[in-house]
Parts: C-alpha cells; structure tokens; sequence
C-alpha cells in the first residue's frame, strides 16, 4: 500500500537523500531526487551515471545516499542496475533475498539521450524491472554546459555558443520519451518538480507496475541556463504552462495528458528569464523564436490528439 | 579409470560454467567466442542451471551489467574476445576498481584493422595493466581447470579482484582436444557457496559504490590495489595445490619444461607451448639443450619465479603472440624486466609469431632453436626484435 501524497505525510518521512551534498544552491536535479524518493515507499536500490549528481553526492569518504547505490561509469547506469536487478532475481530465487524493492536509475540528459541511449534501450527491450528517471537539464552541465541531444533549438552552450554566424545550436533535441515508449515498455512519462503532485503521482505508479518503466523530469539548472538560482520551480512552472514540457504519461502505448494548462502563455516567457536564449530576442534571429513557438504549438497538437486529457485532473 | 572426452575449447568452458552455475552471466556475441555462451544457453534453456543470463547488446554492457550484478553480491561470469575486451576497456578499470570478482573466459583473437577473427595475444594484452588478474591456457584442459581455480582466486577474501582466463581462439576454442572434466559435484565444492562482502543488496547496510576520489586519495587506493596483487601469488598456488589434490593435476605460477640443465630457452604463452614442447623433445635427441617457459600467471607477475628458472641459461627467446610497434613485445618486456636483476644475464631475443592466425609450425620452432643455437655456439649477433613465419613471396 503506497502512502498517501499529502505535504503532512511527505513531510515526516525520512530524505534519502541527505543534506550536506554539494549539488549547486537551486539545483533542479536535488528536488527532482527527494520527489522522487520521497514518493518511493519501498526500500530503493540507486545509480546515477557519471554526471552533477553523482559528483556531487558522493565525493569518498562522504555519502549523502542513505540507500544503496552505485556509479560505475556514464554510458551505462541502465545496464549496471540492470545487472544489480537481475543479481536481485538470481538470489530471491535461490532463497537468498527476501525483501521487497525498488530500482531507480536517476540519470541527467547526457547519460541518457545521447551516451548511455544503447544501453538503456537494451534495458528497456530486456524487460528489467527497473525505474529509469531522466533529470533533463539540457546540457552537459557537469563539464560546463556543453549542448546535448536534449538541448532545445536555438539555445547557446559552450559548444553551440551564440555567435556572430552561428545563432547558437541549430538543430531540434530528441523526443526522448517517445524513444522510450516506443520500445513498448508498460510506462513512460513526462513530469516537472513545478507539479510536485503529479510528479509523485506518475513515480507511485511507476513504482508499483513491473517491468521498465521510464520519466523524463524537467530539472532546471540555472549554472547552463544563466537564469536566477531561487526560480527552479518557477521555470519550470513557465515550461510548461508555456507548452514546451507537456505532461503526460504513456501507459501500455495509451497516451494521457495529465495537466493541461489552463491559459496557455507564449513560449516567450519560458524563454526569457533564460540567458541561454538572450540572443533569439534581437531582431535577426527573430525567425527562431517563431520557429520555436511554432514547434511547441505542433507538438502540442500532436500530443493532444494522440491522448486526450482525463477530465479529473485538468 | 577416468572418464575421458574429447571436447572443443568452448565446450570445455561451458561445461565449467554449468558446473559452477554462477548466479549471473551476461555476454554478447562475438567470434570466436560465442558457441561458449551460446552452449550456455542451451543450458540454461533446458534448466541445466538455474543461473540470470543477461544476453546484453554491447560487451560494453556485458561488463557494466557483470559488474552491477557483482556488487549486487553474487558470483558472476562472462565470456569475450579480441575487440569485445577492447570494447570493454574502460569498465575493466571499473571492475577491478570497486573489487568486483568477476570471472571472464577470454577467448584470444586479434585487433581491427584490418578486421581478422583470429587468435592473437592483442587483446588480453591490451587488457594487462586494467588491474584484473590473468591466467593463460595452453589447451582445452588447462582452460577448464584455470577457470574453475579462478572462482577461488577472485573471491578469496584477500583479494575481491577480477580474474580473466586466456585461450587461444580457434586453435583451442574451436579445436578437439582430450578433456578429464570433474564431476558436478566435486567441481560445486571446490568453488563452494559465495557470500559476498558489503553487497548492494544488503539494505540494513546501506551501501555507496563508485565515488568520486579526487587527489587526497586516489593515489594511496591505487597503491592498495597494487599490494592486493601481491597477495595474489600465494593465494593461486594454495589454490592450485587444492586443486591438485582434487584432479591429480599440478599448475604453478609457470610451467617449465625440461629447463634444468638448458642451456637455451624458449619462453611462450598458451598453445604454442604445445608445439615448443614437442620440438624441444625432437631437439633434445639431437643433443640440444633447449628447454621451455611457460607463464601462467601473466597477472600479476611472478619476476622472481622466472629469474630462477630462467638465471642459468645462455640464450632465451621471447615468442610473442602480440606486438607493441616500435617497441618490445608486452611478454619480452616481462621477461626482461624478470632478468635485469641477474648478474649473468641470458642473450634475450623477441620473436613475434602467429598475428592474426598465422599457423605457428614445428619448423617455425625448429628455426627458432637453431637460431639460438647459432648464437650460443658463434657468439653471433642477433636482431633483438624480429618477425618469424612471414609469407615468402616469390
């Protein structure tokens, strides 16, 4: 029986992840974990790839993980808990292993859509019964903001630096989710810590189904993003009420939007507060704003029509 | 009376693998090792083991998932060859790193490019400094009996480390050779019930594995992983000894052959010790003093062990099956380093044989001997580093 998501209950239980970490002040990707965690009623078992977060939490002979958890390398936080998972199943059926747990992987944007896609699509083909959860921040954060395939079009790196002849990264990042569900696994969603209930909601009922199951979480990093370090919540709040991170989730291949902003905002305002995409407000790159409106709107459209929202959650 | 059976190199290893039943494998396809684990899976599919198979999409996977499953606390095994080690170098410094004892049968083939699937010493070479303890195999029986020995090795609890066994591909993988197996039983109480140390899985005791070790430790860690490996030695040769009572079968850090009274050696690794051996017996009857070392233990390195077997002898010539271009060949540089100690040192010439498959043949050794022979009797000058065996164009 998984608790109730009141901020009364959630409020008392223990964080897993402990302070004292040194992920950057405002970081995205420590609130995205305690949800995460926090949702989570069992015993978790973790991995992070290479990455901000695992440098961050575990530098020897210190640990904030207060559960079990292994990094190995960046290409492959997919498969090492798959092989921690399949390790589980070897020993629970040879009488070894009796309790009752849960794998999460927490990944960001990197490790996922672009360097460690092989071994998590093979993951996710075999079947494990494990949590994937992307924190997606758009950018190799970690080395210092170098552009990913998650990076949106138009925003500037250190590697797709808005310059004089190159208006920052020229091309469209990944729909990484629908990469993941279309490997038919039984659950693949799409969550933002600005909707901390719907985030918690998706990761209980990930938890509870078996098999692979993946959330792509919008994890603002406001180093990458030159945006101010109290506005995680706020602007991620902005994305997707502006459209550009719809929530949804995709369950056995039916598609369900989860919240539908009630007064949808133009991607402007997401995009604004953002020092990445400072130079897309000057008048020669105006067509990429409305490129990026544009996108947003179709997305949407086709995100709709494949899943119409459930009315007692609008 | 035993039971004898003539076995491929791969059935041999199956064979181990099903005896031992490991709680997780995880493999990829790739020549010339893949009937060992396809093998495997037939085992597996008719519930011979009960054992996790993880038939990943990469090696690079194979040894990520190998190395979760072993800090889950498990035993663990997986199989590979020639650019499936290459493929799996970093996470080989991982495995070794977080002391994961994973045990892999290394089925030797060459490096692309240009591509060949053949034997060659390339790949575990390569591997020689990623901290994984290594014993090589000169046919199928000594496959089978190194890997069941190396279970006990990598997870004495001394040492925790990573151990891979080297046969040569084809040659042994693919060819029949005469096999005394050991029964199910015997082989399940020499390995005996794995409890691993600090598990993953152990949630009263919560775990972190694979942190970030920056300049105040990471030094002082790697000294510790050195100083494991000098624990190593002791602890194959109790094995073997324990073996030996079990089989009737007797292994060292090395195997030498007939090197008492030689006045010249040759020194190779795994099949073309077989071949060596039968021309030094031929050599012999002609009155040649020649003899043979064989390493075992290439990881870590047993230096003393060859000096002795090695300090009387005039000539020595170093057969290697891989090369380091521009350089010495890795086992010549063992086997110097084994000799600068000594104040008499042999002449030590490196000869580098068999790429890519290349047929090593008795006359190939004969050459080699009369060449030494040349040596030791004219006092002529040699080239330190040369190819043998190549293709005479006419």
């Amino acid at each position: 029986m998984t608790s109730t998501l009141k901020i009364k209950n959630l409020a008392s239980k223990e964080n897993r992840l402990a302070p004292g970490h040194r992920m950057c002040q405002g970081c995205g990707a420590a609130i995205v974990v305690k949800m995460v965690l926090l949702a989570i009623d069992k015993p978790v078992v973790a991995c992070s790839p290479t990455g901000c977060l695992e440098v961050t939490t575990c530098i020897s002979d210190y640990t904030a993980w207060k559960i079990p958890w292994i990094h190995s390398a960046f290409e492959n936080a997919a498969v090492t808990l798959a092989g921690v998972e399949t390790m589980y199943r070897a020993l629970k059926k040879r009488g070894k292993m009796s309790h009752d747990m849960a794998f999460v992987v927490f990944a960001g944007d990197g490790g996922t859509y672009d360097i460690g896609l092989q071994s998590l699509s093979g993951v996710m083909e075999r079947g494990h019964d494990l949590l994937y959860i992307c924190y997606d921040n758009g950018a190799y954060m970690n080395t210092g903001t170098q552009r990913s395939g998650a990076t949106p079009f138009g925003a500037s790196t250190t590697t797709s630096p808005a310059g004089s002849a190159v208006p920052g990264k020229l091309q469209v990042r990944k729909d990484i989710t629908k990469i993941m569900a279309a490997h038919n696994i039984p659950y693949a969603a799409q969550a933002s810590p600005s909707h901390h209930l719907d985030l918690m909601r998706k990761v209980q009922k990930a938890v509870s189904i078996p098999g692979p199951k993946f959330i792509n979480i919008l994890s603002p990093c406001h180093r990458g993003w030159r945006s101010k370090a109290d506005d995680a919540i706020s602007i991620s709040r902005l994305a997707v009420n502006t459209r550009f991170w719809p929530l949804y989730e995709i369950e056995n291949g039916k598609t369900r939007m989860t919240h539908i902003p009630k007064e949808k905002l133009p991607l402007e305002t997401f995009l604004r507060p953002q020092g990445r995409f400072a130079h897309l407000f000057r008048p020669e790159n105006a067509w990429m704003l409305e490129d990026s409106q544009r996108r947003v709107d179709t997305e949407w459209e086709a995100l709709i029509a494949s899943g119409p929202p459930h009315t007692s959650e609008r | 009376m035993k039971k004898m059976t003539a076995v491929t190199g791969n059935e041999a290893l199956a064979e181990a693998l099903r005896q031992i039943n490991p709680d997780v494998c995880a493999a990829y396809p790739i020549t010339p090792q893949t009937d060992m684990m396809q093998q495997f899976s037939d085992f597996v599919a008719d519930g011979l083991v009960d054992t996790e198979l993880m038939l990943v999409e990469s090696e690079h996977s194979a040894l990520s998932a190998c190395i979760g499953a072993s800090a889950g606390g498990g035993r663990v095994a997986t199989a590979t060859s020639g650019p499936g080690l290459a493929l799996m170098w970093e996470m080989l410094y991982v495995a070794s790193g977080m002391r994961c004892p994973i045990v892999m049968a290394v089925v030797n083939r060459a490096l692309s490019a240009p591509l060949n699937i053949h034997c060659d010493h390339s790949d575990a070479m390569g591997a020689r400094d990623s901290g994984w303890i290594q014993l090589w195999s000169e046919n199928q029986q000594e496959a089978y009996d190194n890997l069941i020995m190396a279970f006990r090795i990598a997870e004495h609890p001394d040492i925790q480390l990573p151990v891979m066994v080297c046969m040569d591909g084809f040659i042994i993988s693919h060819s029949v050779g005469v096999m005394d197996f050991l029964s199910d039983d015997a082989v399940q109480r020499f390995v005996g019930d794995f409890t691993a140390q600090d598990a993953l899985l152990d949630i009263e005791r919560p775990a972190s594995y694979g942190p970030l070790i920056l300049t105040d430790q990471y030094h002082e860690y790697k000294k510790e992983q050195n100083e494991i490996m000098d624990s190593v030695f002791a602890v194959t040769e109790a094995v073997a000894s324990e073996f030996e009572y079990l089989s009737g079968r007797r292994y060292g850090l090395l195997e030498s052959y007939r090197l008492e009274d030689a006045e010249i050696g040759i020194v190779v690794l795994n099949s073309a010790a077989g071949t060596c051996k039968d021309m030094i017996d031929e050599a012999r009857e002609n009155g040649v003093k020649v003899g043979l070392l064989k390493p075992r233990l290439f990881r870590p390195f047993p230096y003393a062990a060859v000096a002795s077997a090695l300090s009387h002898l005039k000539v020595v010539c170093v057969l290697d099956r891989s090369d380091s271009f521009g350089a010495f060949a890795p086992l010549y540089v063992e086997i110097a380093a084994s000799l600068y100690p000594l104040e008499n040192k042999p002449v030590l010439i490196n000869r580098i044989y068999g790429l890519g498959g290349r047929d090593f043949m008795p006359e190939h050794v004969e050459a080699v001997i009369n060449e030494m022979a040349d040596i030791l009797s004219r006092k002529a000058a040699a080239p330190p580093k040369k190819y043998i065996s190549l293709r005479q164009y006419v």
